[in-house]
This record gives C-alpha cells, structure tokens and sequence, in this order.
C-alpha cells in the first residue's frame, strides 16, 4: 500500500514561491492499477515524482511497505538514509513519457542495468533480462540499440527495465503520451498484463481519460495542486462530483447545466469501429434516433478513440433499446450520465 | 623563376638536407609533448569538468556552495592568462617539477597548465548536453551518485568526450607550437627559431605544413573516432550527418577566444 500524507510541494522560482501541490492525501492499494488525471501544470508528475522521491515534500509523508524488509510495516521514505532510500528505490520502478533508455547500451544491456546496480551477477542478469525481453514480446531486439527501435518498442524495453529489479511498484508518467493510438493500447495491454500477473502496483499519469478507462480500476483528479476527486474509475466517471472531474470526463464544450434533464449517455470509444458507423447503425438496426449532444473523438486508422455525449429518446422503451444495444458493442463504454440540474 | 630561388634563398638545398634529417625528431617530440600534456590534462581535467557540472546545486552530487565557486574561479582564472605568459610564469614550477625550466619535457608543464581547466570546460560542456531525464531513470532505480557518474554519465556521452578530446589533442598541439620561444624543441621550434629567425623559408614552410597535416590526421580520427562509436547514429546516412555535427561543433569550440 502507499499511502501519502499531507503532501505539499513549494519549488523556488525567480518570482517567488510556486506551490506545486497543496495537502494532497491519497491511498493506493496493493495490487491496484491507479490513475492520477489532471490539466496540464495541475502537478501530476509532482506528485508521482513524490512517490521515489524524485521531488522530495517539502512537507508530508510518504509510506510504502515491503521496500525495506517484508515485515509488512510502513516506512516513511522521507526518513531514510541516502543509502536506504536507494535501496527502497529498487522497489519502485519507474517510466518515462521520453522513454529514457541508456542510448549507448544494447537493449539487453539497458535490461541488464537495474540488476547492475544491485550487484546481481553477471550471467544471472543476462538470462533474466532474456525472460523479460519475452515478457513485452521483443525477444530479437537484445543486440539492437534503442535507437533503432520504434516509440512503442523503446517504451517495451523500458517496460522490461522496469521490471528487472522485481519492484513492486511501477509508476508510469505519461507513458504512452508519446505513442499512436494504436500503440497505446498494446502498451497498456502489457502494463494491465504485468499487474494482473505480477500483481505489481501501478500507479499512472496521464491526461487522457481513455487511458484511465482502459486500464485504471482507482483514480484521482488533480487540479492546481488539489486533489479534488478520488474514487473507483466506475463512480468517478458515472458521476463526477466535481467540476474539474465533469470537465475531464465530458467532451469539450458540453455545457453540462444545459443537457436534458434525463436521457443522456456518455460513450467512450477505446479504439473499435469507427463512431459514425455507430450511430447510424443504432438507427438502422434499431430504428432509433440519437442525438449528438457533444463529441470528442478521433478516428485512427479507422479506429475510434474518444468520448461522446448522446441524447436517447424521451421513449422510456426505445432508449431502453439504444442502451442495450451500445452496451453489446464491443470496445465501447455506456455510462448515463447523472441530472446536473440540482 | 629568379623569384621563386630568392624565395627559396641561396642555401635551398642544405635547408632541405637540414629538414629531412631533423624533420623525424621535431614531430617525435612534438607528438611526446602534446600526448603527455593531453594526458596530464585529462586526468586532472576530465574528473574537474564531472564535478562542474555533478556538484552544482540540483545535481547528482552537490558540493558545497563556496567549493563550486573556487572551482569555476580557478579554472577561469588560469584560462584568462595567455599562454605565453605563462610559459614564462611556471618556470620555477617545471624547475622544481622536472629539474629544468628549459627544453621539450619543460613545455609539458605550461601545456598542462593551460590544458587542464580547457579540458574542463570541454568535459563539463559535454556533460551538460545529456539528456537529464536518463539521469533521473538511474536515479530512480537506485544508483548512487558513483554509479551514475561512472555508468551512466561517461559513457552515454563518450562520442561527445571524443570529439572534445580531439580538440584538445589539437589544440595543445598547436600551442606546444610556440614553446620554441622557451628553447622547446619540435616542429614550432623548429619553425620559429631556425626558419623565421634565420631566414630559412623552406625549413619555415616546411614545418609549418607538417603541422598543419598533423592537425588534420588527428582531427580526423577523433572525429571518425567519435561519430563511429556513437550508438545513437545506427545507420550510414545518420554518420555521415553525425560527423558533420560534430566538424561544426569542432569549429565553434576552436573560436571560443584564446582556445585554451
Ligand atoms: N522544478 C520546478 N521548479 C518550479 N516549478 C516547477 C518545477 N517542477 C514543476 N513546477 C511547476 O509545478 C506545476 C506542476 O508541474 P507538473 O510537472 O507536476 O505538472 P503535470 O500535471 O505533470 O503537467 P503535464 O501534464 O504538463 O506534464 C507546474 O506549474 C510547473 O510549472
Ligand atoms: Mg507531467
């Protein structure tokens, strides 16, 4: 579990004091994929940074269990010694929007660092870091350089970096930002694959809701430097209490106090069918007309990603029937949206 | 034609005799001269320009303030003095250094001198041209700040290091040239004190092209050397493109004001 206590952050700047984060507290279960979801600049990667303490609090608490010993018993990391928090580091592995492999080492070399490190021997390392390059599927790349790869392989082999040193956590900072749609996707299969099989917690960054819908089963949203929501990702995103949280989650220029009062679904595309194929789908094979109240998405390689904001009929049966037909699409989530008006 | 001999002035042919019979000698300690004040430079120079950058506040190993300050002072400071002055200046250094002040071995101590806080500031620019983000990986993954310095920091900018490393063999080349003026032997010697002053054009001209090869083949497989082993450039295009850079970083470096 990591827990963190009244963190604030204060970074020194030419103008003054900046307060990056302001009281967060925030508990992650073990064995949980977490999502962290902001604006940018609404200090995501303060906080995530706080978690190996990259970016030491300049108050609060950080505890982890198991790092130092597996007495079960929490450590405040901010207490230890130099040399114990490197050695609790081993533990929390990390991954980067840039990737940030060794870019003079070999793939195998890049896996083998970690272990490195840790004084792992030699030959022990090397097979270890060929299991994990089967791991994330790229058993042929040990002797190329990284770059060689593409984005999403170079993100793979960081991927198997990351696990070389057996954490038990894995913080991954806009991992897939950086990456195509398409691409994402694979990514997160992998790191949804890790957690499940490794039972690794995972916590991630991101600024795309998709993401956190994808993959997360926990989120939290931060807006300038506040935690403001947090919650199981079905609540928050049925339900956003917040504005920040209804501004995440909705379409962009959905103006949320002016949609019916009743009737309105929220459908997020996780890179199936296209969307309009959808909707005039929904009315051939149904016979029922839907509204687009608000959309946001993008359509890749004919596939779609995004978020849209439909109107059903006022016809209690004929929207009965749109729900149950967008819930049997495949790669689509249907949540109704909750009446707004007060 | 009548020109061209006066040119080459009324003992052409026992200038040529002198060149090819003394020619072997002058670049043997030209070369010993500046590979041995390459060497003492880089092993004071190289961890110098790592802790300019390592000991900085916010880096991977901050020193305390007032040491970083000395630091920059120092190496400045002896970058400001032009380089003959301070042949003149250490020579009471080389006196008790090396039991002479005068003759090849005495120049190693000025070229040090003078090379040394170059090559820091060669390393440290270097340094500084890496991505901070693969730092912070290391550091997240535990590594001490020995081990980021050692594993991670040297070798991810080795291509870097060669290229500053060519300029500086050059570079001290090129000023061992004027340690004829304080009785050094070499080409510059040779050059300075038998062709310029007595005259000698041939041998004058002579050395001077010898000198200037010499540039030349060293500055070329410091570069090859460099972009060669950079992983960074996997492909034929991306080393032509790379060895391009770096000739154009070279020719920068060379007009930071007084090279060393
Ligand atoms: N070292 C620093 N010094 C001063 N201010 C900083 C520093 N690091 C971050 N900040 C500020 O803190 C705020 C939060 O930054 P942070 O990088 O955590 O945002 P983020 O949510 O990750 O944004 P993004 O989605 O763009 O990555 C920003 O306003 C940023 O300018
Ligand atoms: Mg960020």
């Amino acid at each position: 579990m990591i827990e963190l206590k009244h963190i604030s952050k204060i970074f020194p700047t030419a103008d003054g004091e900046f307060q990056a984060l302001t009281d967060v507290d925030l508990t992650i279960p073990t064995g949980d994929i977490f999502g962290i979801v902001g604006m940018s600049g609404a200090g995501k990667s303060t906080l995530v940074r706080c978690i190996n303490l990259l970016e030491r609090p300049t108050t609060g608490q950080v505890l982890i269990d198991g790092l130092l010993d597996e007495s079960g018993k929490a450590v405040d990391l901010c207490t230890l010694s130099p040399a114990q928090l490197r050695k609790a580091r081993r533990g929390i592995s990390m991954i980067f929007q840039q990737f940030n492999l060794l870019m003079q080492r070999t793939c195998l070399d890049n896996i083998c660092f970690p272990m490195e490190i840790a004084g792992v021997n030699k030959a022990k390392a090397r097979e270890r870091a060929r299991e994990l390059l089967d791991t994330v599927g790229l058993p042929d790349k040990a002797d190329a350089y990284p770059s060689q790869l593409s984005g999403g392989q170079k993100q793979r082999i960081a991927i198997a970096r990351a696990l070389a040193s057996n954490p038990k956590i894995l913080l991954c900072d806009e991992a897939t930002s950086a990456l195509d749609p398409t691409t994402t996707r694979s990514i997160l299969r992998l790191i949804q694959d890790i957690n499940r099989r490794l039972g690794i917690t995972v916590v991630v960054i991101t600024h795309e809701m998709a993401v956190v819908e994808e993959i997360c089963t926990h989120v939290a949203i931060l807006e300038h430097g506040h935690m403001v929501e947090t919650g199981s990702v079905a609540e928050v995103f049925s339900n956003p209490k917040t504005e920040a949280g209804r501004r995440l989650v909705y379409p962009e220029g959905v103006q949320i106090d002016q949609l019916p009062p009743a009737g309105v679904v929220r459908i997020a595309f996780n890179g199936g069918s296209s969307y309009e194929p959808l909707i005039a789908s929904l009315a051939i094979d149904c016979g029922v007309k839907v509204n687009i109240l608000g959309a946001d998405t993008r359509n890749v390689n004919g596939q779609a990603f995004g978020t849209m904001l439909l109107g059903l009929p006022e016809d209690q049966n004929e929207a009965a029937k749109a729900m149950n037909y967008l819930k049997a699409q495949k790669d689509v989530t249907v949540e109704e949206v909750r009446d707004y008006h007060g | 034609m009548a020109e061209f001999l006066a040119f080459l002035g009324p003992d052409a042919a026992e200038e040529v005799q002198y060149l090819i019979s003394n020619v072997p000698f002058a670049i043997w300690e030209t070369l010993y001269s500046t590979v041995l004040a390459t060497l003492f430079a880089y092993i004071i120079g190289l961890p110098l320009g790592v802790l300019l950058v390592v000991g900085e506040e916010g880096g991977v190993l901050p020193l305390p303030k007032a040491l970083m300050t000395v630091l920059n002072v120092v190496v400045n400071l002896l970058r400001s003095v032009p380089f003959l002055i301070l042949m003149v200046v250490v020579f009471p250094l080389s006196r008790v250094l090396l039991g002479t002040s005068i003759g090849t071995k005495a120049t190693i101590v000025p070229l040090f001198i003078a090379a040394f806080p170059f090559v820091a500031r060669l390393v440290e620019a270097s340094i500084r041209e890496m991505d901070r983000g693969i730092i912070e990986a290391a550091q997240s993954m535990g590594c001490s700040p020995f081990q980021i310095i050692t594993k991670v920091i040297l070798p991810e900018c080795v291509p870097s290091l060669l290229t500053g490393f060519a300029t500086a063999f050059v570079t001290i080349l090129s000023y061992g040239a004027m340690s004829g003026a304080i009785g050094g032997g070499g080409l510059g010697a040779m050059a300075l004190n038998r062709g310029y002053t007595r005259h000698q054009n041939i041998v004058l001209w002579g050395a001077v092209i010898l000198l200037v090869i010499l540039v030349q083949i060293f500055q070329t497989i410091g570069t090859r050397l460099a972009v060669g082993l950079d992983r960074r450039l996997s492909d034929k295009g991306g080393k032509k493109r790379g060895r391009k850079a770096a000739m154009k970083k070279i020719k920068q470096d060379r007009r930071i004001p007084d090279g060393m």
